[in-house]
Order: C-alpha cells, then sequence, then structure tokens
C-alpha cells in the first residue's frame, strides 16, 4: 500500500471523543467464543496464509499485508489490549479492515489450521463501527437501509416507475413481457441490487425478458427487494441483520417458493449464508431457499426453457471471473461453467478458479466506499489483471456488480483490452425469441 | 552431587506431575472451548459433517495433499518430517519403552536405535530449517516473535540434549538431567501455548472442513 499517498481518511464521524471502551468490551466478549480463542491462540506465525492473499501479492508481497499480520494488528491487540483501545490505533485498523482485506475467505483454505481471518476482520469492522470509525460512503448506504430498505433509498414509488418503464422499453421488441409487482405464491420472488434501478434498468428488462421467454412465475415486491447488504460490509451487524429479514419477511409473506438473487456476490453470501446469523436465526439456515441467478439460468438452459440461437455464440476469446461470494462462499462456480458452452465458443478459465479463485479486488465494500479509494482497488487488483491477461480473453463474464465494476476498471487500469458482460445480457442478445414473445407482425412475415 | 536422587525424582514424581499436567491440561483446554463454544459458537453445530471435517484433517496430514503445502513444498515437507520425528522418536525409542515396561509391564513397539537416531539428526535439521526460514522470509519473520523463536527452540533442545546424552558425548548425567527436565518442560508447554495446535488443529481443520465443505462445497485444502 505503500504506493497510495498518506491522506486523512473520512469516517462516519471524524470526531476526538474517546473510545467508549465498554462498548468494545461487549462487542469483543460476545464474539469471543471457542474458535477466535483457539484461532488466536494456535497461529503459529508459519506465514503459509500470505501467498494466498491477492492484496499481498499485488502489493510487492509487503509482509504486513499477509492475513496472519492483518488478523494480529486489528482483532488480535484489541483482544489483548481488553478493549483498551485508542482511536489512533482504530484508524490503523480501518485502515487494514476496509482497505487490505475484502473478506473473500481465500486465506483460510490456505492455513494449517483453517484459521477463519475474515471472520475475525468483519468482528474488527464491527467494532470499529460501534466507535464511529466506518467508511463515510458505506455509513450513508446503511443510513438509507434503515430508512427504506434499500441503500439508494429508492421510494417505493420510483422502483414501481421505473419497473414499468422498462416494460414499455421492450414493448417494440417483444410481446407480452411482464414485470409483475408483489404478486403472491410466486415461484421466485426476484431481489435486486439497488444499482439496478439507477444506473442499468436495463438489467431489470433483461430479467423480465429471461423470465418471459421461460414463463416463470416471479415477482418483484415492493418492499425486500434490495438483495444486497452494505450494513454487513460497514460492520453494523444489527442493521445488517434487518436488511436480510426485511427480503426473509417479505418472501414469507408473499408465500414466494424461493429468494432469486440478481447478478450480485455478495447478496448471495449475505442472504443465503451470513444472513440467517445475522438475523439471529438460530439454526443459520434461510426460512426460505435462496436461488442465485447463475443457478436459475443454467437450469432453463439444460430444460430448454430458454434456447441460444447458435450463430449469436460469442467467438471471442471469454474468460469467467468467479465471485468469491458466488463461487468460493457460494459453492456455485459450477453452474457458470456449464452456461457458458451455450453462449460462447472459446472458454478460457483462468489460474487459479473455482473455489480457488483470487478476489477481483473490489470486494468486502472497497468498491461502494468510491472513487477515493480507487488507488487501493487497483493496487491489490493486479493480481487479477495479471489472470486475465494470461487467458488472451477479450470478454469477461462475471455475475457480480462489484466484480464487474471492478474488472471494467482494471481493464483500463491495466489496458487489457476486454470487455466485461453479465450473463442477462449476453443470453437475451444471443436466445432464440420464442414464438410467443414474438410481436405479432414477425409471426406474419 | 548425588544424581540418583535427582533422576528418581525427575522420573518419578515429577514425571507422574508432568504427565497429569499434559494430560489433565489438554483436557481442561478442550472442555473450556467446548463449553464456550455451546455458548457464542453455533455455527460449528448448525453445519457440522463427519465427511467434510475428516476430508479437511486427511488433506492435511498427507504431504502435498493440499494446495497451501504445494506452494511451499519444501517448507511443508520439512515440516512435516519435522512433526512425524518429533511424535515418533520419543514414543517409539528402545529406551523409553524400557521404562515403560519396568514401570506398568506395558510398551509401545521398539523402532531400531539407528532409526531413532537419524530422526533425531534430522529433526534437529529441520528445526534449524524452520529457524533459519523464520529470519528469511520477510513476511514470516514480521510475524515471528522472540516467543516464537523460544518455543521452537524448547521444542529441539530435549532432542539435542538426548541425542547427545545417548551418544554420552559430554557429561553423561548432566545430559540426562537435562534431557528429562527439558522433555517435561515441553510437556507443560504443550496444553498452554501455541504448541496446544498438536490436538487443537483437529478441530479447527474440521470446522474449516464443513464451514468451506460441507456447507458450501468449497475445498478448504
Amino acid at each position: 500500500m505503500s504506493k497510495v499517498a498518506e491522506k486523512k481518511f473520512e469516517f462516519e464521524n471524524n470526531t476526538d471523543a474517546p473510545v467508549d471502551v465498554n462498548r468494545v468490551r461487549q462487542i469483543l466478549d460476545a464474539n469471543h467464543g471457542a474458535r477466535i480463542r483457539t484461532w488466536m491462540s494456535i497461529c503459529s506465525r508459519c506465514g503459509l496464509c500470505a501467498e494466498s492473499c491477492f492484496v499481498y501479492v499485488g502489493n510487492d508481497r509487503d509482509p504486513r499485508l499477509s492475513p496472519a499480520y492483518k488478523f494480529r494488528h486489528t482483532l488480535g491487540e484489541m483482544v489483548r489490549r481488553k478493549g483498551k483501545v485508542d482511536r489512533a490505533f482504530l484508524e490503523k485498523c480501518y485502515e487494514i479492515a476496509w482497505l487490505q482485506c475484502t473478506m473473500c475467505k481465500r486465506c483460510s483454505m490456505y492455513c494449517p489450521f483453517g484459521i477463519d481471518v475474515a471472520t475475525m476482520i468483519a468482528i474488527a469492522r464491527s467494532i470499529c463501527h460501534s466507535q464511529g470509525v466506518t467508511p463515510k460512503q458505506l455509513a450513508f448506504f446503511s443510513d438509507h437501509c434503515d430508512k427504506t430498505g434499500n441503500h439508494m433509498g429508492i421510494p417505493v414509488e420510483e422502483l414501481v416507475d421505473t419497473c414499468e418503464w422498462m416494460v414499455e422499453e421492450v414493448e417494440d421488441e417483444y410481446r407480452d413481457v411482464d414485470i409483475p409487482v408483489d404478486a403472491p405464491g410466486v415461484k421466485y420472488m426476484y431481489t435486486i441490487n439497488p444499482r439496478e434501478p439507477v444506473y442499468y434498468p436495463q438489467d431489470i428488462s433483461n430479467a423480465a425478458i429471461i423470465f418471459a421467454a421461460a414463463r416463470e412465475s416471479w415477482t418483484i415486491p415492493t418492499f425486500g427487494w434490495d438483495c444486497t447488504n452494505l450494513p454487513m460490509f460497514a460492520g453494523n451487524r444489527n442493521l445488517a441483520g434487518k436488511q436480510v429479514k426485511n427480503v426473509y419477511e417479505k418472501a414469507q409473506e408473499l408465500k414466494a417458493q424461493h429468494i432469486l438473487i440478481t447478478e450480485c456476490g455478495h447478496a448471495y453470501r449475505s442472504m443465503a449464508f451470513e444472513g440467517p446469523y445475522m438475523a439471529g436465526y438460530p439454526d443459520g439456515k434461510p426460512p426460505v431457499e435462496v436461488v442465485h441467478y447463475v443457478q436459475l439460468l443454467y437450469e432453463y438452459l439444460r430444460d430448454g426453457r430458454i434456447k441460444i440461437d447458435p450463430d449469436k455464440k460469442i467467438k471471442e476469446p471469454i474468460t469467467y471471473q468467479d465471485p468469491c461470494n458466488v463461487s468460493r462462499n457460494g459453492g456455485l462456480w459450477e453452474h457458470a461453467r456449464k452456461i457458458i458452452p451455450y453462449i460462447a465458443e472459446d472458454f478460457r478459465d483462468m489460474a487459479p478458479n473455482r473455489d480457488h479463485n483470487h478476489c477481483c479486488g473490489g470486494g468486502g465494500g472497497i468498491m461502494p466506499m468510491g472513487p477515493d479509494y480507487k488507488p487501493y482497488r487497483m493496487a491489490s487488483g493486479k493480481l487479477k489483471a495479471d489472470q486475465i491477461r494470461e487467458t488472451g480473453a477479450k470478454i469477461v463474464i462475471t455475475p457480480c456488480h462489484n466484480c464487474f465494476d471492478q474488472i471494467n476498471d482494471l481493464g483500463e487500469e491495466y489496458k487489457l483490452g476486454i470487455r466485461t458482460l453479465s450473463f442477462k445480457e449476453i443470453i437475451v442478445e444471443s436466445m432464440i425469441i420464442p414464438d410467443h414473445l414474438k410481436l405479432e407482425t414477425e409471426n406474419e412475415n | 552431587m548425588n544424581w540418583n536422587i535427582i533422576y528418581d525424582f525427575l522420573t518419578g514424581p515429577a514425571l507422574w506431575f508432568t504427565f497429569l499436567f499434559f494430560i489433565g491440561g489438554i483436557i481442561v483446554r478442550i472442555v473450556i472451548l467446548f463449553r464456550l463454544s455451546r455458548k457464542k459458537d453455533r455455527v460449528i453445530y448448525n453445519h457440522f459433517s463427519w465427511g467434510w471435517g475428516l476430508r479437511s484433517i486427511f488433506h492435511w496430514l498427507i504431504p502435498w495433499a493440499s494446495s497451501a503445502m504445494r506452494q511451499q513444498p519444501l517448507f511443508s515437507i520439512v515440516a512435516f518430517i519435522f512433526h512425524i520425528s518429533l511424535l515418533a522418536v520419543p514414543l517409539f525409542f528402545a529406551a523409553h519403552n524400557v521404562m515403560w515396561d519396568e514401570a506398568f509391564g506395558i510398551s509401545l513397539w521398539s523402532i531400531p536405535n539407528k532409526l531413532a537416531d537419524w530422526m533425531t539428526l534430522i529433526l534437529i535439521a529441520s528445526a534449524i530449517f524452520l529457524f533459519l526460514r523464520r529470519l528469511r522470509r520477510p513476511e514470516v519473520r514480521i510475524l515471528t516473535s522472540s516467543w516464537d523463536y523460544f518455543l521452537l527452540i524448547m521444542t529441539t533442545l530435549p532432542f539435542l540434549t538426548g541425542f547427545l546424552a545417548y551418544h554420552q558425548w559430554g557429561p553423561y548425567e548432566v545430559l540426562l538431567v537435562l534431557h528429562i527436565v527439558l522433555s517435561q518442560i515441553l510437556l507443560i508447554l504443550i496444553p498452554t501455548t501455541k504448541l496446544g495446535h498438536m490436538i487443537l488443529f483437529f478441530f479447527t481443520r474440521a470446522f474449516i472442513g464443513f464451514e468451506m465443505g460441507g456447507r458450501r462445497g468449497a475445498r478448504p485444502w
């Protein structure tokens, strides 16, 4: 990180108020269970984790960036000092916990003892957050979540308007594409990333076209439609729990069979794995089954509910960016690889891949933290840029908004000459439009 | 100095104390952690899986069976040999087994003295390698405290002194007493320090096995 000029970070609260040691201790006590005690006491400082970390490798192997160093100088130090920490220390933690770790969990698989550093960094974030040492943008988005249930603060009328507008947009090309809102008893309650209605509304219409082509039973809810969880990245565990609960409870209210997640990585991890714990469900399982978009797309292609026009298959070399939270932390790496043969001819996998992939450098909340942090993302993303260059691919597919934006930035920064695409846009471009979606005039031709 | 009295004390009451502390200490540590885990680590019990737990352990007991070990093949094999010798020599050395036999009439089987000799030398050489690695690799050096060097030395000294005493290179009585005392200190350090990984390794490895594998299918090796 030495490349990045020293600067004063902006926190949620830029204050000199003393640290509330009791509060820090409370959080420590609540989390200092058997796993963390064991991990901290047996870490043998072998350093095997270092090479597994893309931040370490991307930043000239700075020894201060190994996962073991990072947990020892955040949560480790907090425990050692029994919570008696000062603001200067927390600000140092901030740098480690938010700028040098995306909680991608790769190191936990490379540690001989399986020490889960990401979990410890998450607790360090909670403690920083409790003292107002939270990235300003993440605090801002969390505030929106608190007030409106979605991190962009989109009022419900605006969401519904966007959906109606998107239906109108596709009327010229397709028949009978609809976006059902709050429909009860559907198979899939489709939850999205608030970036979609704001920046990429065509992502919603693409989803609608695919659903219509497959004759799916689905709906977008008017509340609990934001599947993302930026409070989770902000270290605001209570709000993060509320955020997933909004979705779970809405799905139960609508009696939807599944919660479907758009092409977003952390949303899937949050909803399917971390969410139940943050929301206080004792069995650790979401009350409604959670499905990621890649699972659904694969089923559509496999079952012939969506058919691809062979002439429209991508000829250029493509590669696939495994989002950490879909692949390693979601277990869904094969779905994408089964989708790709339907849509592309020249697939070149990165190495390493699947559950052993590297984070793109945009995960863990650093992407929504804003442009000030881009230099960090670009430095850490060097490993990913090298991986992509090595494949010789011209197109990178990734089913995650954070990966998508980060890969775009990496493409420019490292002059990779690539385009980034999501599955939805490729499918909509290349599918054979089924008769029931064709406009009347076309049928006559 | 009356070496016999010292020797009798060390192999009598002191040894009893050491074994009780060693085994009791491990039990206490596990019981404390187990009780704590029932309160604060639901995640362990929610996703418990024998299959993934055992696979996770297994892949880290076989040399180069995990990606991380393949990343540093030399270190992995040295660490592997170090640990094998660390367990095998004290347990299967003939002279140790004679003592078990004399005291309780039972003993483990013994390895040839020549083999024990070589394993001890290899262990000392591996320890020197591990020591130098700590000094040489920046990412390891920055993590290493004097306590880590101390524990590595304390782990090796019983073997060095045992080796010298066996070959009677040096004052035999002194070396033997040092060997016994240092071994006892090591046994006491195991339940109280990071050396507890001797037992706790199996728990943490199993946990990450079902946390990453059982829940998500990701292979933590």
